[in-house]
């Protein structure tokens, strides 16, 4: 039973039939206490590899343990000491606030009163609500419900499958502050998302796609072993813009990045080497800056090594 | 150049709430247009009167040049749309589901057929044409989707959320269909949840409370806004206690 | 105990909060009973039959006026000849004939069997049995008051049945079957989907991810529809009481703690579908067709178990409602008491044992 990370996979595999390898050999370990996150697209795997945590699917192979409980073996105990928030909105629609959080203690034989202290934040902000029924409630309140219910056991690992989906950006945001308050009180918290803008929220990060891990590492860190130059740029026709890139010659890859192309290079190139070339191609009201590294730059370069 | 969407002073009540409050807004034609705000600011109203599936309670408004009170089944033949959620058949194939969105909109025979090869060709999915959708990979779908949806050339397509979810690549290579369709001259009008997304657009507009609160290019609006993502403009506009008017 | 407590609790709520669909629950077997018992009765009155008398005595004359005084049957033509019979038939007028030996009188005094013919237009059974079973009734019981309760070469067997059924009434008949058909697909039909229902809103993934044991979340669910059920039950044994005349002679009680455990086995036969099924949609498919069909062929509730093929007639012991028919007709018509009963009372333990034993092993622990 010693195991000095809160969440420890080792060469975890899932398949659904014949044809889909959700996961594939995944590894990947989470120290006590940490925020992590799980990043990449539907279908990556990632609610596949935290049901398996959460002991409601097994896997074909390998193992993973939660507190140093198997996820095969000691269903029980984990049961009894996480807490899981699935992709979909999970609660009684039709019971009221007050009657799911109720509910969920009484089976994990607690009490709303007993465990207060670690929902206040979150719980504090619906109670004017408490007779409501949970269908009526907006998409940022169902997910502060659900958080809650979650809670309320005060469990020591937290799994959150795609929490922000689906909710607009100033929910995502007050979500976000919730889980770093909640780290501070020391819960181990693995969170997945298909937005890569929520990976800088993270302590540390899985970037995953096609059910294998790409890169664990910090943000910074991985942003930072992006090693190509990086310019940012715009000019009146981006869509000519995109594909005159593509024909330079050191371009390396071009993306649109919302209202600029970033370009990355092979090798130093000039930004006005890139200038004169767009010139050539008759574009007018160019800008070209260096560019911030981002998560997607980084993972889209990473994808297209795979 | 006439635009493709007027709207002025556009409004729906529903007994004493007031959904969409005198929105007044312009999209001109060939542009990449996002239509932004919380959940419940309003914005599904507001579309829905654009496409002409609900009756607006005042104001004026001109879809593809058609008027949203009286030439709504003009406006519906002159508009496309894909929505994340629902936009294909998972149990049809493919081809199926082409002949299938070709023939609601009345395409003879033949242009479904030079279509359908076009189509196919164009997203490089010859060797899957014949498989269901389902079994498509989320990005594959998400792009025939969308080209499904101008199968008819729309004046202009309505996309909500459309690259939520979907991998990197997959996404830009989903918004340079776009851009291209636009560059061709095709109006394209997107919602969504998602502030990275919209800044993809050309224009952007942010409702708060059943009205337009903001209305520029994401670049504008960011340096009105000292924001270095248009998420901390949407932030700043739609959280309570928000500095900007 | 707190856990199977909040669950109930939360299951009541669910079951309250939902009132289209209570009132359908409650509704549907009003509707049924209705249905049954003034729609679909076979009850005869003033039937058209014809009577070829060659006996012409004492005996014929009064059987035939005791066709008359019933009520079921008019006497449309007295025929002459045997062959007038097949053409009377043909011409459609009547469907029945009773046909009276020339020498009955003399034969019933010398002890031989003495035989009344019976002949009836088959061409539709149901009409043709219902009218045989009434004209044997009235000929039985005249020839048994003419022996004063002494044991009488009977000419023709009148079926047992009638004896609890005197006055021939089909809705003292169809009210125990809808009772059980009810009471079982409507049973069966709320587990199910009290179930699926919450693996297809997620729920059931939270609630696989706690502490709840299986057996908790079994019960917990199967307690609630108990109450819910005997409302039902309730509904159809008023109606039929109060509209239909339909009598309670044995105890009430014991009916009651019948009905109580017809409704378990059938609420725990949800369960088990609902173990194999992950939809709402197919979960009621198979409690609505896959049940309906045995239950109302094979249970004895329309066609009598004993003329069924021999293998029918072993399937039949499978079906739960075959033994409860059992149980409730000779509870509220004959009015015994438990001791003729227990055994049949014993088999729907057994099966109702077997049911939520079936649905604890086959629960998943996991999601598929």
């Amino acid at each position: 039973m010693s195991n000095q990370f809160a969440i420890d996979i080792q060469g975890v595999s899932k398949r659904y039939g014949k044809d889909v390898q959700a996961l594939d050999e995944v590894s990947l370990q989470v120290r006590p206490g940490e925020l992590f996150g799980l990043i990449g697209p539907d279908g990556a795997g990632k609610t596949t590899l935290i049901r398996i945590l959460a002991t409601l699917l097994l896997a074909d192979e390998g193992q993973a343990t939660v507190d140093g409980w198997d996820v095969r073996k000691d269903y029980k105990q984990i049961r009894r000491n996480v807490g899981y928030m699935p992709g979909r909105f999970s609660l009684y629609q039709d019971l009221s606030v007050e009657e799911n959080l109720t509910f969920f203690a009484t089976i994990f034989g607690t009490t709303i009163r007993e465990n207060y202290d670690l929902i206040r934040d979150i719980y504090g902000q619906l109670e004017p609500f408490r007779t409501r029924k949970a269908g009526k409630l907006s998409g940022g309140m169902k997910q502060k419900l659900a958080l809650s219910c979650a809670l309320i056991h005060k469990p020591s690992v937290l799994f959150l499958d795609e929490p922000t989906t689906g909710v607009d950006a100033v929910s995502r945001h007050e979500f976000w502050e919730m889980l770093q308050r909640l780290r501070q009180k020391g819960i181990t918290i693995l969170v997945s998302t298909p937005y890569m803008d929520e990976a800088s929220l993270c302590e540390r990060v899985a970037l995953i796609q096609k059910g294998r891990i790409l890169s664990i590492d910090t943000p910074a860190n991985i942003v930072g072993s992006f090693d190509k130059p990086l310019l940012a740029i715009r000019t009146d026709d981006m869509y000519r813009l995109i594909n005159d890139l593509r024909q330079f010659e050191s371009t390396h890859s071009a993306y649109p990045f919302g209202d600029y192309v970033h370009l990355a290079l092979d090798g130093p190139i000039w930004a006005e080497a890139v200038h004169a070339y767009l010139v050539g191609k008759e574009h007018t009201g160019i800008e070209i800056k260096p560019a911030e590294v981002t998560i997607e730059d980084s993972f889209m370069e990473l994808m297209s090594k795979e | 150049m006439l635009p493709a969407i007027t709207a002025d002073k556009l409004t729906k009540r529903f007994g004493d709430f007031t959904a969409v409050n005198q929105i007044t807004f312009e999209v001109k034609k060939g542009e990449i247009f996002g239509f932004l705000g919380a959940n419940g600011a309003g914005k599904t109203t507001a579309i829905r009167m654009l496409n002409g599936l609900s009756r607006p309670t005042a104001g004026k408004a001109q879809v593809a040049g058609f008027d949203v009170y009286r030439q709504t089944e003009k406006i519906k033949r002159r508009i496309g749309y894909m929505s994340q959620k629902f936009s294909l058949y998972e149990d049809l194939t493919v081809r199926e589901n082409i002949q299938f969105y070709g023939g609601i909109y009345g395409l003879p025979l033949a242009e479904i057929r030079r279509q359908m090869k076009q189509l196919v060709a164009g997203l490089g999915m010859e060797p899957y044409a014949r498989n269901l959708v389902k079994s498509l990979p989320l990005g594959w779908r998400q792009k025939l989707a969308f080209s499904i949806s101008i199968m008819h050339n729309p004046e202009i397509v309505f996309l909500d959320e459309p690259t939520g979810g979907v991998d990197p690549i997959t996404r830009r290579q989903f918004w340079e269909m776009i851009y291209k369709a636009a560059n061709e001259g095709m109006t394209v009008f997107v919602t969504t949840h998602y502030m990275d997304e919209a800044e993809y657009c050309n224009r952007v507009s942010i409702m708060a409370d059943g009205r337009i609160a903001a209305l520029d290019t994401p670049h504008a609006l960011k340096e009105q806004f000292h924001a270095t993502s248009m998420n901390d403009v949407f932030l700043n506009l739609t959280r309570p206690g928000r500095q900007a008017s | 105990m707190k856990q199977l407590l909040i669950f109930i609790r939360k299951e009541t709520y669910h079951i309250f909060r939902d009132k289209r669909t209570l009132l359908i629950l409650l509704g549907m077997p009003m509707v049924q009973v209705l249905l049954f018992g003034f729609a679909i009765t076979n009850e005869i009155t003033n039937a058209r039959i014809a009577i070829l008398d060659q006996s012409k005595g004492e005996m014929s004359r009064n059987i035939i006026q005791r066709f008359t005084a019933s009520g079921y049957f008019e006497i449309d033509e007295n025929l002459q000849s045997l062959s007038d019979i097949e053409r009377h038939f043909r011409q459609g007028k009547t469907k029945l004939v009773a046909v009276f030996p020339p020498q009955l009188e003399e034969n019933m005094k010398r002890n031989v069997p003495a035989k009344i013919q019976l002949v009836a237009d088959a061409t539709d059974p149901n009409t043709a049995t219902t009218l045989i079973n009434y004209a044997s009734a009235i000929i039985g019981r005249y020839l048994q008051e003419q022996s004063h309760g002494q044991a009488v070469p009977l000419a023709i067997n009148t079926e047992v049945k009638m004896l609890y059924n005197p006055r021939l009434k089909s809705v003292y008949m169809f009210v125990p079957g809808v009772i059980t058909i009810i009471l079982m697909l409507m049973s069966a039909m709320m587990t199910s989907i009290a179930i699926t229902r919450e693996k297809e809103l997620g729920t059931m993934e939270v609630l696989l991810v706690s502490p709840l044991r299986p057996s908790t979340i079994i019960i917990g669910k199967v307690i609630p529809y108990i109450v819910l059920a005997l409302a039902m039950a309730a509904i159809v044994l008023l109606l039929g009481a109060f509209v239909f005349n339909m009598p309670i002679r044995g105890s009430l009680v014991l009916l009651i703690a019948e009905c109580v455990l017809f409704v378990i086995t059938s609420l725990s036969l949800g369960i088990l579908i609902s173990t194999r099924t992950e939809t709402q949609q197919v979960a009621m498919l198979i409690s609505l067709m896959a049940l309906m069909l045995p239950t109302i062929l094979l249970s004895g509730f329309i066609f009598p178990i004993e003329s069924m093929p021999k293998v029918l007639q072993i399937l039949s012991n499978i079906i739960p409602a075959k033994w409860f028919i059992i149980i409730i007709k000779n509870v509220m018509l004959r009015g015994t008491g438990f001791s003729f009963i227990w055994k049949e009372t014993l088999i729907l333990l057994g099966m109702a044992m077997f049911f939520i034993a079936a649905s604890i092993r086959n629960f998943k622990i996991r999601l598929a």
